[in-house]
């Protein structure tokens, strides 16, 4: 018997699944409920995460600890560029001066806070949400805590392309000096055959297609779920035909329909972004469809139309928020593969056009010299790899945490 | 089961309709029309209108589209302006090619994924399944024409195992019938590794959860109980049933391996429909993407028919529901 209130019996249902996993695939919930240590705040406020690790809070110390001494790192070696950014700084150098304020005081304000307050807080031993054994779950998934590592300092790594950047992405230099230099210190990954430099253009690159990954990835979502939800809550005749066109779109290999699209109308990052914005959606369509189909039949959403809610209620506050779970493992798996259709067709010249770098036209620049320059088509196509792994194992990890039984 | 057969066959023909109005559509909305590429200063108007008239691009839409339908259906498929010769003909030359590329891709995905999943599933946990599982993620998260480039620096610059382009070499017409088929062998081998490996990577995975699965079954204990050997129990009961839901992979790895297709034989310089499509984008010759888009759809649903009526033969009650509902 479902104890009293528990509407959805989703809170039993949880209770049980955390009650059979066995133990230690639970991480250890991170130490809380210590006294106030003074002597910890102290080494929080002068290094940021040293306190935390200090009383036994390793991961959230690695976390402080790592992201205040990368963002120190470069604020010491591009004192210059924060220089001229103060004198004549365009947009892009303030976001970048910006970024990095914000990561150092963060770091410290998380720092003393992890300290004096998240660590004193007693343990709640009622209400454990769906969300929170889900959190505490992906928390304990090592391969999916690096996944979201390195997404996170890739996302830093676009915002501070400009100090990081040795090199303007497009500066040419002395051509003939300077082309086809292999990876030196003064080059770190080599020069291309107009003498730019490789790993800055790798660093601007990664703007294009994290860039266009994130906000393609929303807007595919997004029609998904409209869809998705009209197609599941409406059923009927709407249901049909939503089923009917995407089996049609199907049949259209989605690369096949994206290089048509492109070549229909010249190829620039605006039309590139709605392409692959409008394509990709049918998978997420159907996933929410499903949900909605098992959802609108429970008790909790009879209850809501029987209250006399509108359609547009109950979907979006009822049913929606129980949707979200998978919405954001598909997303986030999503991304991995627009980024890698982006790199695709900016490869067949149909994306991102020159002189702008993006990782996909940089190995099609390193095709002409791979005898003599393998380094210009090779380190972009390992940031793109690097990129979709780790997209790929935060999505494997978000589902293996949000939906265990799913587990592949 | 000729019903069930006959049934999917002619609920693929809407689809294809439906694909083929989509690309028709889409291609209308093109800015200019195929004669805008004649405009010139020295070239009469009234020449460019005689042409519009010609081609039928004065007609409304829906006629336009009715006619396109209607000449499709017959395998008219128009005339290519870059190439000044019959689509179809075209495509005569370069399908079995694209065909040959993504048959080879396909055997490998699933030869590979199948045998590397089972592998590590009968040797899970064990170094060789951990070692197994990280190189399938990489793989499976590499663009594959990246991966192609690398196999070219690798294989044909550094080590010159393998040629790095085209269908046969330079001197093929010259040579013995026997060293003919290692030849084309040996300019297949790259292309389609770098085409289904990405794949392979993803069959892999299912394969072994899959089989994961089966393992821990009762029946599977039987059979060991009985003092079956350990290759009849993995490779006749447990593999047998787990090789069921990779079926349905089948038809989900066509429109992949139909993009790929087009990445890699660019690359590869393989003559067929992907490397077709590319060129006419670029030359602006439309027929030729209209019509390409459109075969390479049919592949895709034929393929997702030929993986229906596959899982219907290794899961036959599929068969029955379908009927009984």
């Amino acid at each position: 018997m479902a104890p009293e209130g528990d509407v959805h019996g989703v809170d039993t249902a949880v209770r049980a699944m955390a009650a059979s996993e066995a133990p230690g695939v639970l991480p250890k919930a991170p130490a809380r409920g210590q006294p106030r240590k003074p002597w910890a705040v102290a080494l929080s406020a002068v290094v940021p995460g040293l306190g935390s690790l200090a009383i036994g809070r390793v991961a959230v110390g690695v976390w402080i600890l790592g992201s205040w001494t990368i963002a120190l790192g470069t604020l010491a070696t591009s004192t210059e560029d924060v220089a001229s950014t103060l004198e004549r700084g365009g947009v892009g150098d303030w976001i970048a001066l910006g970024t990095l304020g914000v990561t150092l005081v963060g770091a410290w304000l998380w720092g003393i806070l992890d300290v004096a307050v998240v660590a004193t807080r007693p343990v709640k031993r009622t209400g454990v949400s769906q969300w929170r054994i889900a959190g505490r779950r992906f928390r304990g998934n090592r391969l999916a805590m690096i996944g979201l590592a390195i997404m996170v300092l890739l996302y830093w790594v676009t915002l501070l392309a400009p100090y990081l950047a040795p090199y303007d992405p497009n500066f040419q230099g002395n051509i003939v000096l300077n082309r086809y230099q292999p990876p030196s210190l003064d080059h770190l990954l080599g020069t291309d055959k107009f003498g730019r430099d490789v790993f800055s253009r790798i660093l601007y690159g990664a703007r294009i297609s994290l860039t266009i990954g994130f906000i393609a990835i929303v807007i595919s979502v997004t029609l998904g779920i409209l869809v998705g939800a009209v197609a599941g809550y409406f059923r009927g005749w709407a249901d049909t035909a939503i089923a009917r066109f995407i089996d049609m779109l199907l049949s259209i290999p989605r690369f096949i329909l994206l290089l048509v699209i492109i070549a229909v109308f010249e190829p620039n990052i605006f039309v590139l972004v709605a392409a692959l914005g409008l394509t990709g959606w049918e998978s997420s369509a159907r996933i929410v469809r499903g949900q909605f189909l098992a959802l609108r039949e429970q008790e909790f959403v009879q209850a809501s139309r029987a209250l006399g809610y509108s359609d547009g209620r109950i979907i979006l506050r009822h049913i929606l928020p129980n949707t979200l779970a998978p919405i954001i493992v598909i997303a986030t798996l999503g991304i991995g593969n627009v980024i890698l259709a982006e790199a695709a067709l900016s490869f067949l010249g149909l994306g991102v056009q020159p002189p702008t770098a993006s990782w996909g036209s940089m190995v099609n620049d390193g095709r002409d010299a791979m005898i003599t320059a393998w380094w210009i088509s090779t380190f972009p196509g390992l940031a793109i790899v690097l990129t979709v792994v780790s997209f790929n194992l935060l999505g494997d990890g978000l589902r293996d945490a949000l939906d265990p039984r799913s587990r592949v | 089961m000729t019903g069930f057969i006959l049934k999917r066959a002619l609920l693929a023909i809407p689809t294809l309709l439906g694909a083929s109005t989509l690309i028709f559509f889409l291609m209308h909305a093109a800015p200019g029309d195929p004669t805008s590429m004649y405009i010139r200063p020295d070239i009469d108007p009234a020449v460019i209108e005689q042409m519009r008239k010609n081609l039928g691009l004065d007609q409304p839409v829906h006629i336009q589209y009715v006619k396109w339908v209607s000449s499709f259906a017959q395998g008219k498929f128009g005339y290519s302006f870059s190439q000044k010769r019959p689509i179809a003909d075209i495509i005569k030359d370069t399908l079995p090619n694209t065909l040959l590329l993504s048959g080879v891709a396909m055997l490998i995905i699933f030869t590979l994924g199948v045998l590397i999943g089972t592998i590590q599933a009968v040797r899970q946990y064990s170094l060789l399944d951990n070692v197994a599982t990280v190189i399938a993620f990489f793989f499976y998260s590499m663009p594959s024409f990246w991966f192609g480039l690398m196999l070219i620096l690798l294989l044909s610059y550094k080590l010159q195992w393998l040629p790095a382009s085209q269908m046969t070499s330079v001197n093929y017409e010259f040579l013995p019938a026997g060293e003919q088929w290692l030849d084309r062998l040996k300019h297949l081998l790259m292309p389609a590794l770098a085409l289904g490996v990405g794949a392979a990577a993803g069959v892999a995975r299912y394969m072994r959860s899959g089989m994961l699965e089966q393992i821990h079954q009762d029946y599977v204990r039987t059979a060991r109980a009985k003092g079956l050997s350990e290759r009849v129990v993995v490779f006749k009961h447990a593999m047998r049933n787990a090789l069921i839901p990779i079926v349905t992979l089948l038809g989900l790895y066509f429109p992949f391996l139909v993009g790929g297709a087009v990445l890699i034989e660019t690359i590869f310089a393989w003559p067929g429909m992907g490397r077709l499509i590319i060129t006419a984008i670029f030359q602006r010759d439309y027929p030729v993407v209209l019509a390409s888009a459109f075969v390479l759809s049919i592949m895709v649903v034929v393929g997702n028919l030929i993986a229906d009526i596959l899982y219907s033969i290794v899961d036959p009650r599929v068969r029955v529901e379908e009927s009984e509902a």
